[in-house]
């Protein structure tokens, strides 16, 4: 019962900590607007200056949701796969998953040059990423269901997401030879992942995306503690392991494919949060796990996304280098100090 | 009780095992005999290779047979649905369970998930029955180690309290006694043999402990080149049913003792 007392309070901190970076979130950016008149904004009573309160309801809090929500998914997808796959190094892309959406939205920047400048240009408005993104996940997606029915190990699974991500390398490296500098910088541009810049139905639809693959994962706790024995413990135990591995697939793909197609590859939150998150709470099992890993996944790319914007700076640095700088050491931390990755 | 212990437990008729390769099917032992009554312990046994862990697979349903008829406790296995196969016979792998994260006593209540809802939600029979299968493995003082942390033959016990917390008439153990001192492997066979008596349990095990196995059986089931033979160790020696179990040339059995030993 102890141990149950502490979960409760871990929940507790973690969800004032969630708050507490929230509002920091908010607070800082390259204009320094004071805390009473973002607290104003945020409850509706309006800034002492209008632009503030336009760029904190335009530009901060979209951002700072969609901070939430890809941090939550990711990190639920980077859990999923880590069971599924019974390997502490899985994360949400080890489908192919993000080289699916890389190879759609290279298809689009670079092959685009191959239409000439209007309808290139065309092509590029912020929707079209999203869609060649999505597209190119969803691809994947099916190719990987295909094989998921075909094949019985799981391990088949990782190994050919693998090779998804290798050769969709080779064919933005090929690419990339043929392209101009500049759609080779606007595709560069994409890959280092963006949380700003959102509108209001992308945060709509991508809250949809992150609601409906919570749900999948949450009803497939039972099903995820079972297969933390192996995949022949689990089929004893009368558990239906390809309708399991079918919805914790399409919840992951869901998360990250929803989360790459508008905010772009996002890297190591998935994998290191869940690792983060057992350190905290000392337990494999998901109907504690799920929860924390949403609200740890959330916290850390909140922080990381404060240190992205660099305070009262003009410049931004590209998010999916910060969660890498962050998440890498994480890993390794954990490593050092428990030599082990237990999952 | 006594009607019920003269219950068939497992029927198995003209079972052919094996694997599919490429639609065509290779058999990798002859086909398959055997009756057994509930509540006896019955040990496994032949030589590597051929086929103890293919035939436990089988009779499991983990693994498709090739022909055959596998009848548990009266009815055809493929019949049961997955999870009322749960309910039926629970299984001890060679495998680790993957995640060593877990406590001993998360592990053994993965046992009870055949009964538990959506949600896993243990009831208060639940926790009656996890708390008995850690004290008839005892395994009680353990339950809020990781399971990372335990030896071989603390692991061996927590996955026979997870099979017991399991609730089924049926065991099965693949090689439950290997990696284990001898301690540990007499333990082993002898919680096994307390199963079958003080529970009702039917304990199907294959193991390469002929001789302990001779000892504590009640039931043999050998495999060999030429089939499977079953009997009472007793009868099994008398018929010299372990004299070819390996080359002669470099392993004799003793009838005398039960025991084999090497040839020099």
């Amino acid at each position: 019962m102890e141990t149950r007392r502490s979960y409760k309070l871990w929940f507790i901190v973690l969800i004032l900590v969630l708050l507490i970076f929230f509002l920091l979130n908010i607070s800082l950016g390259s204009v320094r607007i004071p805390f009473a008149d973002v607290i104003s904004s945020l409850t509706a009573q309006g800034a002492s200056k209008s632009t503030w309160e336009y760029i904190i309801i335009e530009y901060r809090l979209p951002k700072a949701l969609t901070a939430i929500l890809a941090g939550s998914g990711l990190a639920v997808s980077g859990l999923l796969m880590q069971t599924l796959f019974r390997n502490p190094l899985a994360g949400p892309f080890v489908l192919g998953l993000s080289s699916g959406a890389s190879l759609g939205v290279a298809l689009l920047i670079l092959g685009a040059g191959a239409f000439g400048g209007f309808m290139g240009s065309l092509l590029l408005s912020q929707w079209s990423l999203v869609i060649a993104s999505a597209l190119g996940s969803f691809l994947v997606l099916l190719a990987v269901l295909a094989v998921t029915l075909h094949v019985k190990d799981s391990m088949a699974i990782l190994i050919i997401g693998l090779m998804f991500g290798s050769v969709t390398a080779a064919v933005v490296a090929v690419l990339s030879y043929f392209s101009t500098a500049e759609k080779l910088q606007q595709y560069i541009f994409w890959s280092f992942g963006s949380l700003g810049d959102q509108s209001w139905p992308g945060i709509i639809i991508l809250a949809l995306c992150c609601v409906l693959g919570v749900l999948i994962a949450f009803f497939s706790c039972k099903s995820l503690n079972a297969l933390l024995l192996g995949e022949n413990y689990a089929k004893s135990m009368g558990l239906r392991i390809k309708r399991t591995t079918l919805f914790i697939i399409l919840a992951t793909s869901i998360l990250a494919g929803g989360i790459t197609a508008f905010a772009g590859p996002i890297a190591f939150v998935g994998l290191a949060v869940p690792h983060l998150t057992r350190q905290l709470f000392t337990t494999s099992n998901h109907f504690v796990l799920l929860p924390a890993v949403l609200l740890t996944g959330a916290i850390l790319m909140l922080i990381c996304d404060t240190v992205a914007q660099l305070p009262f700076n003009e410049a931004t640095l590209p998010i999916n280098a910060i969660t890498s700088l962050i998440g890498a050491p994480v890993v390794i931390w954990l490593l050092v100090r428990k030599r082990k990755l237990l999952f | 009780m006594t009607s019920e212990s003269k219950h068939i437990a497992i029927a198995v008729n003209d079972l052919s095992i094996g694997y599919f390769r490429r639609k065509k099917a290779l058999a990798v032992a002859k086909p398959i005999n055997f009756n057994i009554e509930s509540g006896n312990l019955i040990a496994l046994v032949g030589a590597n290779g051929i086929g103890k862990s293919t035939l436990l697979r089988t009779l499991s349903g983990m693994q498709a047979k090739l022909k055959g008829s596998i009848k548990i406790c009266g009815k055809e296995l493929s019949g049961y649905s997955s999870l009322e196969r749960a309910t039926q016979l629970s299984v001890v792998l060679t495998e680790a369970p993957a995640s060593g994260n877990l406590t001993v006593r998360e592990l053994v209540s993965l046992g009870r998930q055949p009964y538990t809802g959506s949600f896993g939600f243990l009831s208060e029979k639940d926790k009656e029955m996890i708390d008995n299968a850690l004290s008839t493995t005892e395994t009680t003082s353990l339950e809020h180690r990781k399971c990372y942390e335990l030896s071989d033959g603390q692991m061996q016990r927590v996955v026979i309290a997870r099979a017991l917390a399991q609730d089924t008439p049926l065991i099965f153990l693949d090689e439950p006694t290997t990696h284990l001192d001898l301690y540990h492997r007499a333990y082993i066979l002898k919680l096994l043999k307390r199963l079958t008596s003080e529970n009702g349990k039917t304990v199907l095990f294959s193991t390469h402990e002929i001789d302990l196995g001779i000892q504590l059986a009640d039931v043999m089931l050998v495999m060999d080149d030429l089939g499977i033979h079953q009997g009472s160790p007793q009868q099994l020696i008398e018929d010299g049913k372990f004299n070819n179990l390996f080359p002669e040339d470099t392993i004799e059995f003793e009838a005398s003792n039960g025991r084999f030993t090497i040839k020099n």
